[in-house]
């Protein structure tokens, strides 16, 4: 494994979460554990960002469509110094910038606002024709949950940046398999989902989506073909990397209480 | 209307290289001199409003002016949400084109009537809303909001709509025009029906009733400074929309008129009642409620009760 600092990223983007939820007792501490080593990877060794010029043009886009595991991207935008870290503290507090679904006023590196279902892909997919249309470099992410792929608005848009080439552009499927009130398979089963995505035009990978060094690999070989989208679906558990978090519905909606905080601290100490 | 839309903007995407025009898979025989001078600012994303809103917002947020297009309620209500959080909340240069407001698709149905959208748009945070009365405008428009910031909804006709204006008038986002004066009452309107209100004008200027009239083509926002001024001149305002009664510009008016102090003016709404429609021609559909002659017949009858009352008030 690579010592670039990307495993400790990954845990500090887990540890700043559970101790916003516990300090907001917001919800979906579950969902920011299961996608923390997607962002690490995107943020440490994918992404051409540049904190201090927050809105340089050249730069490459990240967009949150599960707007509602804000609280893991405002951790590593704090981490790789987009804002400074106090502002972690003031996570959904009143008056403040961090509200508890991914927004952009005012919050330097959030390039769009979400936290209603399948909106993201289609804004990935404006950015994406845009750099196209102007020759331009920079590439699109958009990491989506699985339960937002039941959204029609999700597969409008997965029509559509095929037909028009954009291999600019890469969604990340964060396939943790549980969604908002209950397992995929009861709610509403995506699989064969790797099936859907290629059906659809996209070039897809299924990798282990807390193993750093296959997200990177996928991501850098993106796109996997010229001309296709790319489509990365990442296996992962919910809850990820806290053991009575792990695969548990509750997570969605619980905070941690001190005591729970205290644990998962520990449990994440012991990963560093 | 349409087509002086789409005129109006090729003219400004030959000069403004960022001009963007995206439709749902609709604007047969319309949108083709666009699509044929411009084919890379121009895609048509298929049945998807959803996807071309938030497409759009995208686009818009990396430097783009793009306009949407389609027919009444789809690009407005079918993507409400999109509409919402992509364009408004990030304030992206998003312009919407809706074609056919009011019940301009007639017996086509009531999907295709946009008969809710003024009072759905303009409660929006940061959304502009123009209903223009006729083609000329509707060019002017076209040009207004590209250069106005932010997100926009132009409320179209359909074709066909005859000229109010016998030369360009000066068109400014959020100024209404004056078209006739008057001093008994004065009718505000938007829209095509803009035109049965000035013919309703004129006939009620025979009756020896003389009766102002604006266009207010800019439903938000809303001059209200305008507006508050008129009511400490005229009596009677009579606001003229092909729209529900709840929520368009004759809300707008009546929230504006409502909160003057002192003496106001009698405010009257002649829209459309709050219901779905039967099937009929645009004309059959407006004829109870909007015709040049049914807004002569409701205007006329209004200040009759109403002279009627001071009358007996004196005896």
């Amino acid at each position: 494994m690579r010592q670039d600092g990307c495993q400790e990223l990954a845990v500090r983007i887990r540890s700043h979460a559970l101790q916003m939820t516990h300090r907001a007792r917001s919800s979906h501490v579950g969902s920011c554990l299961s996608i923390a080593d997607l962002l690490a990877v995107l943020y440490q060794r994918i992404l051409r960002v540049n904190p201090n010029q927050p809105e340089w043009e050249e730069r490459d886009r990240f967009l949150l469509s599960k707007g509602h595991a804000a609280a893991a991207l405002y951790a590593v935008l704090a981490e790789r110094g987009f804002f400074p870290s106090e502002w972690l503290e003031t996570y959904c507090q009143d008056g403040a910038r961090l509200a508890g679904h991914i927004t952009h006023h005012g919050v330097p590196g959030v390039e769009v606002s979400t936290g209603s279902l399948g909106h993201g892909l289609a804004m990935g997919c404006g950015m994406a024709l845009a750099a196209k249309c102007d020759s331009k470099a920079f590439r699109v992410f958009v990491l989506l949950s699985d339960g937002e792929c039941d959204e029609g608005s999700t597969w409008e848009a997965a029509l559509f940046a095929p037909h028009h080439r954009l291999d600019n552009l890469a969604a990340i499927v964060d396939y943790n398999r549980i969604q908002s009130f209950g397992s995929v398979k009861d709610v509403l089963d995506l699989d064969p989902l790797a099936e859907k995505w290629k059906a659809f035009g996209w070039g897809v990978r299924e990798i282990n989506g807390h193993d750093l060094e296959e997200i990177e690999a996928s991501l850098r070989s993106a796109p996997f073909k010229p001309g296709q989208p790319s489509c990365v679906i990442a296996h992962t558990v919910k809850g990820r990397g806290v053991s009575f978090m792990e695969h548990k519905l509750a997570w969605h909606y619980q905070s941690p209480n001190a005591k729970q905080l205290q644990q998962a601290l520990a449990e994440l100490g012991e990963q560093q | 209307m349409r087509n002086a839309f789409i005129r109006s903007l090729t003219e400004l995407a030959r000069r403004d290289p960022r001009i963007f025009l995206l439709v749902g898979d609709l604007g047969y025989s319309v949108v083709e001199p666009f699509r044929d001078e411009f084919p890379e600012r121009f895609v048509n994303v298929g049945v998807a409003e959803q996807n071309m809103t938030g497409l759009a917002a995208g686009l818009a947020l990396s430097g783009k002016i793009v306009f949407t297009y389609s027919i009444a309620n789809f690009p407005t209500l079918r993507c409400l949400e999109q509409v919402r959080n992509d364009v408004c909340y990030h304030r992206a240069n998003v312009k919407i084109v809706a074609v056919g407001g009011g019940l301009a698709y007639g017996a086509l149905g009531i999907t295709h009537h946009g008969t809710e959208d003024v009072a759905i748009l303009r409660a929006l945070p940061g959304m502009t809303v123009v209903a223009p009365a006729d083609p000329m405008e509707a060019a002017l428009a076209t040009r207004a909001i590209a250069a106005w910031p932010g997100p926009c909804y132009l409320r179209l006709g359909k074709a066909g709509e005859p000229s109010i204006h016998a030369a360009p008038p000066d068109f400014r986002i959020g100024r209404p025009i004056e078209l006739r004066q008057g001093e008994d009452a004065v009718i505000l309107a938007s829209g095509p029906m803009t035109r049965n209100a000035l013919l309703a004008a004129e006939k009620l200027s025979g009756a020896g009733i003389s009766v102002g009239l604006y266009s207010v083509h800019t439903v938000k926002p809303l001059d209200e400074e305008f507006i508050r001024q008129l009511a400490r001149q005229v009596p009677f305002l009579f606001v003229v929309e092909e729209h529900s009664v709840i929520g368009g510009l004759g809300s707008a008016i009546a929230e504006v008129v409502a909160e003057i102090s002192g003496t106001r003016p009698l405010l009257k709404r002649l829209a459309l009642p709050d219901s779905f429609h039967p099937v009929g021609s645009q004309e059959f559909l407006c004829s109870t409620y909007l015709s040049a002659e049914a807004l002569f017949t409701r205007i006329h009858a209004t200040l009759s009760r109403v002279a009627a009352k001071e009358l007996r008030a004196l005896a």
